[in-house]
């Protein structure tokens, strides 16, 4: 059990990323999109809101294609973290930075809402995402691609008033994708969502982050989920990152096997525990 | 209005073809006993002429070409007048929603000239115009012009400020913007203020052409009480009341038509 855990640093180096990462990355690298996931890097990033101090120096290197999941208590600034990295807001001190030269539409955000444009039917929604290519001659056939990856090509022309809180999510995520982005940052995409459709989504989501090889930075509340999804698990306390924990399961994780669930008892355990010892 | 037509109606009610006649169901027996109660002498004819009566004075008119004459004087007015104040209530809409500078430099004041009834100025209207087309357009405009400004102004307002994020981070223009997601963010409370500046539009024109005109309906009917017309004097009630269902519907068509994402616009 223990050696699944591997504590590190928060000054992480890069580390070697598990195979079926490579044979996509080598996969996608063939075709002609050539989406490679995006390196991130983070130094002493601090954010405050006035006299409150949410983030006090964060330290993370997430080399690019890897899976991160951010959890913590509610209220910790996992969010304010996120919308850091994805330039929502404005740094106090501190740097992110990218591996490579990005583009806008090299990194893109899905929340917790869907945020689609009622007054757009489903496919001209995902055509948002093309950002500036959006006049592009191929902007429709990118779009209707995007959509069938989500699985959702027969929704194409209905307004999003009458999709399910996961078809809508599931466009949201077409739209997220179909600039090919090479970071991407979702913000509890799921935590609306009723149990069977979240596992659902996670499957789904699972599959385009290995067909895509993007590097996927996921904040959530649900320790289960980020144990089934990621490759690495953040834990922000106190406005820094308090844990870093490797997880080097097997994929595909069988839900609720062994591990899995030693593991999330044992996270779960740091994080209830980690509140108490650092507040005496 | 919306909100009613939103729920399902009850089955057993739709009976076939005969659906779009229903709503007329009530005027028609309304007409049928007001004609009664006329024909039996029930209600004297120096009260309330009956329907027969008022429809034969209306054949009257419109043959001598004086019906359709005032009519087309009214509805030209009625529309001028809301165009223009239409117009300038959007703008000045827009301009405060989208520029915190206008709305700082605009707002309070449009605030406290909007507590002045506007009907209120019609002494003054008359002292500057005269009885002249100007007076009544003047009004006309002035009364369209703030349903239409407040409504705008709260729709861009209100437009969620998620969305307008959303279309940040995928790299909108300001322009793309306005369009995709700020203005049609902000349609349906625009109608409600076009729905409401409709019928301030025609209260103020009755008003103003039964007080100072020369020509339209509202003359018309003033002319007819001097007479003792009482038929012509319910005639330019009917058309009125008529003229005003006619705008709305109007509105509820183009809604109906740029609205058809919202649920409560949704054909069943
Ligand atoms: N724009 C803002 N202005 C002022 N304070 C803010 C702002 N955004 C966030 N905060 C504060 O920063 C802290 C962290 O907020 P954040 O939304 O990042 O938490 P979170 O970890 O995402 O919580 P949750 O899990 O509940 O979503 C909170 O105390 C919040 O009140
Ligand atoms: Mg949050």
């Amino acid at each position: 059990m223990q050696e699944a855990l591997r504590f590190r640093v928060p000054e992480a180096e890069l580390i070697d990323r598990p195979d079926y990462v490579k044979q996509a990355r080598r996969l996608w690298q063939g075709s002609e999109v050539g989406a490679r996931g995006l390196a991130l890097t983070i130094r002493g990033l601090r954010k405050s809101f006035g006299d409150h101090e949410v983030l006090r120096g964060i330290d993370v290197c997430i080399p690019a294609g890897q899976f991160v999941a951010i959890v913590g208590k509610s209220g910790c600034g996992k969010s304010t973290l996120l919308r850091l990295i994805a330039g929502l807001e404005s740094i106090d001190s501190g740097s992110v930075s990218f591996g490579s030269e990005a583009r806008p539409e090299d990194a893109r955000v899905m929340f917790q809402e869907p945020r689609l444009l009622p007054w757009a039917r489903v496919l001209a929604n995902v055509e948002v995402g093309l950002g500036r290519g959006r006049k592009s001659a191929d902007a429709r056939a990118r779009a209707e691609r995007a959509l069938t990856e989500v699985g959702l090509a027969e929704k194409r022309g209905q307004w999003p008033a009458v999709l399910s809180g996961g078809q809508k999510q599931r466009v949201a995520l077409a739209r997220a994708l179909v600039s090919h982005p090479r970071l991407l940052a979702f913000d509890e995409p799921l935590g609306a969502l009723d149990a069977l459709t979240r596992i659902t989504m996670q499957r789904l989501l699972e599959r385009v982050w290995r067909d895509q090889g993007f590097t996927a930075i996921l904040v959530t509340h649900d320790v289960s989920e980020a144990i089934a999804l990621a490759d690495r698990v953040l834990l922000l306390e106190d406005g820094r990152i308090a844990r870093d924990i490797h997880i080097d399961i097997k994929r595909p994780r069988k839900r609720g096997s062994a591990d899995l669930a030693a593991l999330e008892g044992s996270i779960l355990g740091e994080l209830l525990r980690g509140g108490d010892e650092r507040s005496t | 209005m919306s909100v009613i037509e939103s729920f399902p109606r009850v089955r057993a009610l739709k009976l076939p073809r005969a659906d779009g006649f229903v709503p007329w169901i009530v005027p028609l027996v309304i007409l049928g006993v007001w004609q009664l109660a006329c024909a039996t002498g029930f209600v004297s004819s120096r009260v309330l002429p009956a329907p027969s009566d008022v429809a034969l004075a209306g054949w009257k008119l419109t043959v001598s070409g004086e019906l359709g004459r005032n009519i087309w004087v009214s509805f030209w007015r009625a529309s001028i007048g809301f165009m223009i104040g239409g117009s300038i209530g959007f703008a000045f809409g827009l301009a405060n929603g989208l520029s915190q500078l206008a709305g700082k430099l605009t707002d309070t004041t449009l605030q406290m000239v909007r507590n002045i009834p506007h009907l209120a100025l019609i002494p003054l209207v008359i002292l500057w115009f005269g009885i002249d087309e100007t007076a009544k357009l003047f009004l006309v405009a002035l009364g369209v012009f703030f349903p239409v400004y407040l409504n705008t102004l709260h729709g861009i307002r209100t437009v969620d400020p998620q969305l307008i994020e959303m279309g940040r981070i995928y790299g909108m223009t300001n322009g793309e913007l306005f369009t995709r997601v700020i203005f049609p963010g902000a349609l349906p409370s625009i109608f409600v203020g076009l729905r409401f500046a409709l019928g301030i539009m025609w209260l103020t024109l009755i008003v103003a052409e039964t007080i100072a005109a020369s020509s339209g309906l509202g003359y018309m009917a003033m002319q007819a009480r001097e007479f003792m017309l009482v038929d012509v004097v319910v005639l330019s009630i009917l058309i009125y009341a008529l003229l005003g269902k006619l705008a709305d519907s109007a509105s509820r068509a183009l809604e109906r038509l740029t609205l058809a994402w919202h649920p409560a616009f949704r054909k069943p």
